[in-house]
């Protein structure tokens, strides 16, 4: 196991003058301490880690605790005050000018919160921007450009402009961005942070797909402790600027190393995971009461499903069609599946967790999750529900210890 | 009345003699400048009436048109040709001429300045209340040190018109740079990018709104300063205002006054085309030959299989 990042005894003021500022954190004042003396804020207060080729390390901690500083740290964006960070053997602070600029332009690349598109520029000419910094000729920056829309699933948009794409498109073509300069490690700044929920989803699920495929180093920012566990390899929770435990998903999930710690995971149980409509997931396809049966047929083979949930215009959720019946439809040479649509079982979005499983048993298919005005909002399957009581019996055997 | 007895700060006294002190050690420079003032005005204005007036109208109309719309090119041929008829074409060429030279030279001081600005902000502690001078000191002030370091002429009528036209695009880029957001340069700097870089392909082309809207300010000013500046003998269509002044004579007054506003609608409109991006036909014609320029390219490379170099022009 390769070590790729490693940071030793990092520790980062902001400010100019931080020389009074370092004595006292060396001689273990607060951080609140240390601002009501000098008026610096200590970002990142001497933390230790190593980051292995390959992996994708998830830094999590709430708003102010470092974890933003210690990602800027990596690729020179801020620079330690005291500590250092070696990314491949080389102290990243002792760089010049010119040996750090070459490390981001090569080596490092870096996938951000807002997005950070250029207006002004196609979407293609965002994509090849690393490249274009590095004087590569069009010719060839288009060609990896090309190539690299392709991987995130944005063929044929090349030539809009960022104000056209959707937030998850748009964080797309970041993500192209930064694989676009075949570099080995990335950086992510809660990347996904800025999406709705349902798209977050999708797009944590195509970058495990994605990190299948380009094994880089990915150094993950998040807030959010259920992003933290499905992307991470592993995790450092950060408090204060400070690391608490860094360790795999079930390390920290079972093992925790001390009451913070503890503390965070469960206070994110408890609000995350007590109605139904935080474990719905939007299907992989739904139906309109218009489309026809073919279009169903192929809609279920794409979604490699035996159902469909069927909306109105306004999302309202109208019932669902069986695929026996479907291919019933198909035989007598049918168009309309609106004879076939079957009444769908249903709970509200603020149903408490003990009530939803007897009546996901009781649920023919899976559950669709409603609002108060009848407006689609996801489905509930028997696996969710699954894994949502895995991960809450962990929660609760913290509890015990 | 309470009187007290304060000696007065010599302030007018000290600006005097240091013009002076100026005058009579950078004489040489001043000449210099004068000379080369003079020189590029002259020939600007000269080429300007070498070409018949008519068709000087009809390729300025054809100009316009590249940068704007047709129906603003149509009424900026018209205004211009009612200018011709009432006999002050000549006039108006010369008063062109001292607002395109006045104007240029003040963007090339002001544009770098306003980035100084945002690179430093000692210097933007010090520019501040220098701009609010310049910008407040009623502009027939600066024609005395004018015409004290250059005589009475063009040049001086430049020199005024060009401090009184500075502030604007200076303020307008250190504005336009200063709200670029901290992410995109944050970006470019983590792919890699140099300052220069970071200034000509994240600051610049994002503050370009901006900057546009004070090129366009500096031409607004710039129009009305060559009247005032015609007091010193910088000529052209102020010093028609200020003969009618003299005379009291409405009928021209008029005319002259109606010149220079036809002068500054035409030069307005053309200036807001640039500060913004918007579908003209001139945009056509370059993307039209960047188009084939990349298609002979690639054919002499005998790069196959890119079909995208082609789309850049095409895509607004």
């Amino acid at each position: 196991m390769n070590v790729k990042i490693k940071a030793e005894n990092l520790v980062k003021i902001y400010g100019n003058k931080t020389g009074k500022a370092l004595d006292l954190f060396r001689q273990g004042l607060s951080r609140n301490d240390i601002l009501k003396e000098t008026g610096l804020t200590l970002g990142v207060a001497g933390v230790n880690f190593e980051i292995i080729e390959g992996e994708i390390f998830v830094i999590i901690g709430l708003s102010g605790s470092g974890k933003s500083t210690l990602l800027r740290c990596i690729n020179g964006l801020l620079m330690p005050t005291a500590g250092s960070l070696v990314v491949d053997g080389k102290a990243v602070e002792k760089l010049d000018g010119r040996e750090l600029r070459k490390l981001r332009g090569e080596k490092i690349s870096m996938v951000f919160q807002h997005f950070a598109l250029l207006p002004n520029r196609s979407i293609m000419d965002n994509v090849a921007f690393g490249l274009e910094l590095r004087g590569i000729p069009t010719d060839e920056r288009r060609k990896r450009a090309q190539k690299a829309l392709v991987s995130v699933g944005l063929e044929g948009w090349q030539n809009s402009f960022p104000s056209e794409l959707s937030g998850g498109m748009q964080q797309r073509v970041g993500l192209a961005r930064a694989l676009v300069t075949d570099s080995d490690i990335m950086l992510m700044d809660e990347p996904f942070g800025a999406l709705d929920a349902i798209i977050r989803m999708d797009m944590q699920e195509e970058l495990i797909n994605l990190q299948a495929r380009i094994k880089k180093t990915i150094v993950f920012v998040t807030h959010d402790l259920d992003e933290a566990l499905r992307l991470g390899d592993r995790i450092a929770i950060m408090r204060d600027g400070v690391i608490e435990q860094i360790g795999t998903a079930d390390e920290i999930l079972s093992n925790p190393a001390n009451e913070y710690v503890e503390k965070f995971l469960q206070g994110i149980d408890v609000s995350k995971i007590l109605d139904a409509s935080s474990i719905s997931k939007w299907p992989r396809e739904v139906m309109r009461e218009t489309e026809s049966v073919s279009v169903a047929l192929h809609k279920m083979k794409v979604a490699d499903t035996d159902y469909l949930f069927v909306l109105d215009p306004m999302k309202h959720l109208v019932g669902m069609i069986l695929e026996e019946d479907l291919l019933l439809l198909a035989n007598k040479k049918e168009k309309s599946i609106r004879s076939i649509i079957k009444e769908a079982r249903a709970i509200k979005s603020d149903t408490v967790m003990r009530d939803v499983y007897p009546e996901l048993r009781q649920a023919e298919k899976d559950l669709a999750v409603i609002d108060d005005e009848g407006h689609f909002l996801g489905v509930i399957t028997q696996y969710t529900l699954l894994v949502t009581l895995e991960e809450r019996k962990g929660g609760d055997g913290i509890a015990e210890h | 009345m309470l009187s007290i007895e304060l000696p007065k700060f010599a302030i007018g006294e000290t600006i005097e003699w240091l013009i002076r002190w100026l005058i009579y050690h950078l004489a040489a420079v001043f000449d210099l400048v004068s000379n080369a003032l003079n020189y590029v005005t002259g020939l600007l204005s000269s080429g300007l009436t070498a070409v018949p007036s008519l068709l000087l109208i009809i390729i300025f109309g054809f100009l316009i048109w590249l940068i704007t719309s047709k129906t603003t090119a149509i009424l900026s041929a018209v205004g211009l040709g009612l200018v011709w008829n009432i006999g002050l074409w000549l006039q108006l060429i010369s008063t062109l001429t001292l607002v395109v030279v006045a104007v240029i030279i003040a963007l090339l001081i002001g544009i770098p300045l306003g980035i100084l600005m945002t690179r430093s902000s000692k210097f933007e502690t010090i520019m501040r209340p220098v701009l609010d001078f310049m910008q407040t000191m009623p502009p027939f002030v600066y024609l005395i040190p004018a015409v004290m370091l250059f005589g009475i002429g063009v040049v001086p009528g430049l020199f005024a018109t060009i401090i009184f036209s500075v502030p604007p695009p200076v303020r307008l880029t250190y504005l336009g740079i200063t709200q670029v957001s901290e992410e995109m340069k944050e970006m470019a700097i983590a792919f890699g990018a140099s300052d220069w870089q970071v200034l000509s392909k994240i600051e610049l082309p994002l503050a370009l709104p901006s900057i546009m809207a004070g090129v366009n300010q500096c031409i607004m000013l710039g129009i009305s300063m060559v009247v005032i500046a015609s007091m010193i003998g910088a000529g052209g269509l102020g010093a028609e205002v200020m003969r009618s002044v003299s005379r009291l004579d409405l009928a021209l007054g008029f005319e002259s006054g109606l010149a220079i506003v036809i002068l500054a609608m035409v030069l307005d409109r053309v200036g807001r085309s640039f500060a913004s991006i918007k579908e003209t036909p001139a945009r056509k014609v370059i993307c039209f030959f960047r188009a084939r320029y990349n298609r002979a390219k690639n054919s002499k490379s005998q790069v196959l299989g890119i079909t995208t170099a082609n789309n850049e022009g095409g895509d607004t």
